[in-house]
C-alpha cells in the first residue's frame, strides 16, 4: 500500500496532519506524545508486529484467494444441520439489512431517532410470539445454544431450584453450553432420558429439543407435564421453520421457548452471527434476559416504541441483573422479521412442507439401500439419523469426492451414525445423488 | 459556524414547528407508512417470496399430536409492501453513515464497505459450520491468524475467537479465571473487585459467575482509590476488573502500582477492553501486567453495531490461562500442513452452537489487515486528538469533574446546567435538533449528569467544529431559553417518549384482537 497523500496508513482517519497541529495548539499541548504521558513510559510505543497494511484493492485480492481456499455450500451439494441448515435467503431479507440505516446504528439509546431498529426489534418480538404461540418475547439472543443455557438459568432464577435436567436427546454442542453457564453458580447440569425423565423437588426446569439432537420428534405433551407435575418449568428449543407443520410450544405448555433464528434468512456465516429465540410466559417477563422493546407513545400521543423493562438489566441492576446480556444479534433480528413477513403463513407452510417431504423421499430411498436404517422409529422433521452399515468416517470422504457433504457423524451417538438435513434447498436430484453416491461408498 | 449564526438557527427551529403545523397538509403517504405494524397491513392471500414446487413423492405426516392446528397469524405482504414498509422504518435511524454519533464507550466509527463486500463472499457466508476442516481451511487460516493478531495488539499468549459480543467475553474471560483459580488451589476466592465507573456488564458477569461483587471507589482525581483496593486485596479476591482506560476516558497512571497489588494479594487482572480504540498499538495490556482482555471488535474494530449486534468479544489471554479458554480454538497441524479447531485441554466448554460470530471476525481480519501496525498506531492517536480537542473546545462551558487530558473519550457533568432547571437528558435530545446522535448519558454514574463524548478518528475537524457548536449554542439556550431544551426534540420522527408507562403497561407485542394501537 502508499501511504495517503498525507502520509497516513489509516484509510478512514477524519482529520488531516495540518488539522491534528492546529488542534493540538487548541488543546495546547506540542505533540500528540504529551496526551499519552499517564502511560509509564517504559511499556510505551511497544513493537507491533502485524502484516503490512493494504490498499482496498489488495485487500480484495488477498481475502478472495482466502475465501478460494474453502469449498461452500454454494458449490457443493450439502445436507449439513446439527443446528445450522441451508434454507433460501430471499434477496429482499440482504437488501433490508444492507441498509446502512439499519447496520450502522447503535442500540436504540435514544428513541426519537431509533424508532427504525425499536419498531423492527417489535415486529420480530410480536412474529416470534405468533410462530411458538407463547405471551412475550425478547429482542434476541446470541445464537440458539447459548438462548438454551440463557433459559435454564432463567428457570432456576423463577423456581429458587438449582438442578438443571436436560434430556439426553438435545445437541451436544446445547448440553455443553448450559454446563459452561452452569459452571459459573456450580449448578448442576443432569441428563436426563425421555422415556423416564425423574425430575424431583429441586429440579428447576426439564429442558428438550424438538425435533431433538438427531431429529426425531419426542413425545413432548407427556414431557412437559413430566415437568409441571415436579414443579419445574419446561423449557422447549424448537426449529422455527418445523412451526410451519409441527404444534407451537405454547400449545403443549412449555414454559420457555428458544431457538435459533439462524433459518429464518440468516444464512450460514460459518456458524454466526445466528440470531437466537427467546420466548415465555407473560408471567415471567420480569425475569427475561436480554433486551425487550415496548410500545408507548409520544408528546403528542403518536405511537413509538422504547427499550423498556431495563430494570432487569446490566446497566440498571449491575449484579443483580438478569443477564449480562447487552449487545445481542438485532441486525439477524431484523432480517428474520423481514424474512417470516416475506413468507406470511402460507410460505411458511409451504417451506416447512417442503423440508419435510424431501427429507423424507431422501430417508426412504436411503432406507432401501442394504444395510441402511433409521435410527429410530419416532417422526422427525427435516432431519434424521441414519444408522450406517459402517462407519461414517469411511463413507464421508467418499461423497466429498462427488461433491456432496453428506451428514454429519455422529457415530458417538448412534453406532456409525450419519445425520442428515435435507431442506427445501435440496433437489430431487440433489438426494437421488446422494443415494446414488452413498451405495457406491459402501459397495465391497 | 459562529454564534450569530447558530442563533438564528435556533430561531428557525423553535418556528417551523408551529409553521409546519399550519402550512403543511396531512402527509398521508407517511402516515400510511409510518406508524401500522406489517400485522395492520396484512391482506389474505398476499405472499412476498414464492417457492419451488414439490419434486418429490410426499410421504405421509406425523401423527395428529404433532401437527399445529391453527397456522401462526403471521402478517400477509406482498414483497413490495415489505420493502416499503422496512424502507420506511430505516429512515426513521439515526446512523453513522448518515451523521456524528459520539457515543461514549461505544465508539461508533466508520464501518468500511469493503469489510462488508468481503465478508459476504460466498467462500466465507456460504460456509456450514461443521464442513469438514479440510474443506475451510481459508477461514480457519484466517481465525488462526486472528488469534494471533489478538494476541499481539494485547500482548498476551493468545486469543480465544468464540465470544459473540464483549458480555460474553467477559463472561467467557471470568469463568476461565474461575478454571485458574480452582485449578490452582484458590477456588476459595470469591469476590471480584469492580470500580465503581465500570460499565454493568462487569458486575453483572461476576455475578453471573458465582462471585461477589466488590465496588472499589474512585479518588477524587479520576483514578481508582488505592487505599480501598488495597483494603479489599485479601486471600478471598478472585480478580480486579478493569476497563483499560478507564470509563472516564483516563488512563490510569498507578497501573503498576495497581497489577502489582493485585497480583500480589494472588488475584488476577481482567482487562475490558471497551475502550481499546484509545491504546491500540500504544501499549501493550499484556506487557502492563493483565490476565485476560476482551475486545470489542464492533467498537475498536470497526465491524458495524447493527443497532445492537452482531459483535464479537474475543478473549486474549496469559500462557497460563491458555487451557482453560472455551471450545473451540484453532491450532496449526505443522505435520500436516492444515489448520484445526480443537477443545483446549482443560476448557470451560462451549459458548455457542458453533465457533462465535464468524461473519463479525472476518471483517475484524479485512479492518486489521487494511492498518497493519502504522494505520493502527495512527487510528488511536487521532482518536485521542479528536477527544481531547472536544475537551478543549467545551471544558469552559461544560463542568469537567476531572480536569486533565482525556483519552479516546471525554467525561463532562451538566451540573452547571442543571441548576438552572436543564437536564442532561434535556442537552441530549436537543442535540438531536442540531442533527447531531447525543452522547452517552448519565454514565459513569459516578459523574453528576454525565455527558460522555467519543468522537473517533473517523471524524473530521469541521465535523467535531460543528458538534461543538452545537454544543455551546444549547448551554447558551439553557441559560435563555429552557423550555426549549425541556421539549426537545422538535426535529425528530417523534418527540419524547413515554417510557416510564411503557414500563409500568408493558406493551411488548401485537396482539390479534386488540391490534397494536390499545396499549
Amino acid at each position: 500500500m502508499q501511504p495517503s497523500a498525507d502520509g497516513v496508513h489509516d484509510p478512514y482517519l477524519g482529520t488531516t496532519a495540518a488539522e491534528r497541529a492546529a488542534m493540538l495548539a487548541r488543546i495546547g499541548v506540542a505533540s500528540a506524545e504529551a496526551l499519552f504521558a499517564p502511560i509509564p513510559p517504559a511499556f510505551r510505543n511497544p513493537p507491533l508486529r502485524l502484516p503490512p497494511p493494504l490498499s482496498e484493492q489488495e485487500l480484495l485480492r488477498e481475502l478472495s484467494a482466502i475465501a478460494g481456499q474453502n469449498r461452500h455450500t454454494g458449490e457443493l451439494i450439502s445436507f449439513l444441520g446439527g443446528g445450522a441448515y441451508r434454507h433460501y435467503v430471499p434477496s429482499v431479507v440482504g437488501h433490508i439489512v444492507g441498509r446502512s440505516e439499519f447496520y450502522t446504528a447503535y442500540t436504540p439509546y435514544q428513541p426519537e431517532i431509533s424508532q427504525g431498529t425499536l419498531q423492527g426489534a417489535f415486529e420480530f418480538q410480536s412474529l416470534v410470539c405468533e410462530l411458538t404461540g407463547m405471551d412475550v418475547a425478547n429482542a434476541g439472543m446470541y445464537d440458539g445454544a447459548s438462548a438454551f443455557a440463557e433459559a435454564c438459568l432463567m428457570a432456576v432464577a423463577v423456581t429458587g431450584r438449582r438442578r438443571i435436567a436436560v434430556l439426553d436427546s438435545v445437541n451436544p454442542a446445547y448440553i455443553d453450553t448450559v454446563r459452561t453457564y452452569a459452571s459459573g453458580h456450580g449448578l448442576p447440569v443432569e441428563l436426563v432420558s425421555p422415556e423416564q425423565p425423574r425430575l424431583g423437588a429441586e429440579h428447576a426446569c426439564l429442558a428438550v429439543q424438538q425435533p431433538n439432537g438427531l431429529g426425531f420428534l419426542e413425545d413432548v405433551q407427556r414431557l412437559s407435564e413430566a415437568a409441571h407435575i415436579s414443579g419445574a418449568l419446561f423449557i422447549a428449543d424448537v426449529d422455527p421453520i418445523s412451526l410451519g407443520l409441527l404444534r407451537e410450544p405454547g400449545a403443549y405448555g412449555a414454559d420457555i421457548v428458544t431457538g435459533s433464528g439462524q433459518a429464518l434468512g440468516g444464512g450460514l456465516n460459518y456458524g454466526g452471527p445466528h440470531v437466537g429465540l427467546f420466548a415465555c410466559r407473560e408471567r415471567f417477563v420480569r425475569q427475561l434476559p436480554g433486551r425487550i422493546v415496548g410500545q408507548t407513545k409520544d408528546l403528542d400521543g403518536r405511537t413509538g416504541y422504547v427499550l423498556t423493562l431495563q430494570t432487569r438489566e446490566q446497566h440498571i441492576r449491575r449484579e443483580r441483573a438478569t443477564s449480562n446480556i447487552c449487545t445481542s444479534q438485532q441486525l439477524l433480528a431484523l432480517a428474520t422479521a423481514v424474512y417470516l413477513t416475506l413468507l406470511g403463513p402460507a410460505g411458511l407452510r409451504q417451506i416447512a412442507s417442503l423440508c419435510y417431504h424431501k427429507a423424507h423421499y431422501a430417508a426412504g430411498r436411503i432406507r432401501e439401500l442394504p444395510g441402511f436404517r433409521l435410527a429410530s422409529d419416532a417422526p422427525f422433521f427435516k432431519e434424521f439419523a441414519m444408522q450406517c452399515p459402517c462407519s461414517p468416517g469411511e463413507l464421508l470422504p467418499a461423497l466429498l469426492e462427488r461433491g456432496i457433504l453428506g451428514g454429519i457423524d455422529v457415530s458417538g451417538r448412534v453406532r456409525n451414525g450419519l445425520l442428515i438435513a435435507v431442506t427445501e434447498m435440496n433437489t430431487r436430484g440433489e438426494i437421488d445423488a446422494l443415494v446414488a453416491a452413498l451405495a457406491e461408498a459402501v459397495r465391497p | 459556524m459562529t454564534a450569530d449564526t447558530s442563533d438564528t438557527k435556533v430561531k428557525a427551529i423553535a418556528v417551523t414547528r408551529d409553521s409546519e403545523k399550519l402550512a403543511a397538509p396531512p402527509n398521508l403517504a407517511r402516515d400510511e407508512l409510518g406508524s401500522a405494524l406489517s400485522f395492520d397491513r396484512s391482506m389474505p392471500g398476499k405472499q412476498g417470496i414464492l417457492f419451488p414446487a414439490m419434486d418429490v413423492p410426499e410421504s405421509d405426516l406425523p401423527p395428529r399430536a404433532f401437527l399445529r392446528e391453527a397456522a401462526p397469524s403471521l402478517p400477509e405482504l406482498s414483497q413490495l409492501d415489505v420493502v416499503r414498509y422496512y424502507t420506511a422504518l430505516s429512515r426513521l435511524n439515526y446512523s453513522i453513515d448518515s451523521g456524528f454519533y459520539p457515543l461514549g464507550s461505544c465508539t461508533m466509527k466508520y464501518n468500511p464497505k469493503i469489510d462488508e463486500d468481503i465478508a459476504r463472499l460466498p467462500g466465507f457466508a456460504g460456509l456450514h459450520p461443521l464442513q469438514p476442516e479440510d474443506t475451510v481451511q481459508g477461514v480457519l487460516r484466517l481465525f488462526f491468524e486472528l488469534q494471533d493478531l489478538f494476541a499481539e495488539i494485547t500482548g498476551l499468549h493468545t486469543a480465544s475467537l468464540a465470544p459473540m459480543a464483549g458480555a460474553q467475553g467477559e463472561l467467557a474471560g471470568i469463568l476461565t479465571i474461575k478454571a485458574w483459580l480452582e485449578a490452582n488451589g484458590r477456588a476459595g476466592r470469591t469476590r471480584v473487585l469492580v470500580p465503581d465507573a465500570a460499565h454493568g456488564t462487569n458486575p453483572a458477569t461476576a455475578a453471573m459467575c458465582g462471585f461477589d461483587v466488590v465496588s472499589i471507589p474512585t479518588a477524587a482525581d479520576g483514578d481508582m482509590d488505592l487505599a480501598a483496593l488495597e483494603a479489599a486485596l485479601d486471600d478471598r479476591a478472585a480478580a480486579l476488573m478493569l476497563t483499560i482506560p478507564n470509563t472516564l476516558g483516563l488512563f490510569d497512571p498507578n497501573i503498576l502500582r495497581i497489577v502489582e497489588l493485585v497480583h500480589g494479594a494472588g488475584a488476577l487482572m481482567y482487562g475490558d477492553g471497551a475502550n481499546l480504540n484509545a491504546i491500540a498499538g500504544q501499549v501493550k495490556p499484556g506487557e502492563l501486567g493483565f490476565d485476560v482482555m476482551h475486545i470489542n471488535v464492533h467498537k475498536t474494530l470497526s465491524t458495524p453495531h447493527g443497532g445492537g449486534g452482531p459483535g464479537a468479544g474475543p478473549i486474549a489471554v496469559t500462557a497460563a490461562l491458555a487451557p482453560f479458554l472455551p471450545e473451540p480454538y484453532v491450532i496449526v497441524d505443522e505435520e500436516a500442513n492444515s489448520f484445526r479447531l480443537v477443545r483446549p485441554e482443560r476448557s470451560i466448554g462451549r459458548l455457542g452452537a458453533f465457533h462465535g460470530n464468524s461473519g463479525v471476525l472476518v471483517r475484524a481480519y479485512t479492518y486489521l489487515r487494511t492498518l497493519g501496525a502504522a494505520g493502527l498506531r495512527e487510528m488511536s492517536e487521532a482518536a485521542v486528538v479528536n477527544a481531547n480537542y472536544v475537551q478543549a473546545r467545551l471544558k469552559e462551558t461544560y463542568t469537567l469533574p476531572y480536569d486533565r487530558s482525556c483519552m479516546h473519550e471525554t467525561v463532562f457533568s451538566g451540573s452547571r446546567q442543571r441548576a438552572r432547571g436543564v437536564r442532561t437528558l434535556d442537552i441530549a435530545k436537543r442535540l438531536i435538533d442540531y442533527g447531531f446522535h447525543p452522547p452517552t448519558v448519565y454514565f459513569p454514574l459516578i459523574v453528576d449528569e454525565a455527558l460522555m463524548i467519543e468522537p473517533t478518528e473517523a471524524e473530521s475537524k469541521a465535523a467535531l467544529d460543528a458538534f461543538c457548536e452545537a454544543m455551546l449554542a444549547i448551554a447558551r439556550e439553557a441559560e435563555q431559553q429552557p423550555e426549549l431544551l425541556r421539549d426537545a426534540p422538535h426535529q425528530a420522527p417523534l418527540r419524547r417518549l413515554d417510557e416510564a408507562t411503557a414500563a409500568r403497561k408493558p406493551v411488548l407485542r401485537w396482539r390479534p384482537s386488540a391490534g397494536a394501537a390499545q396499549p
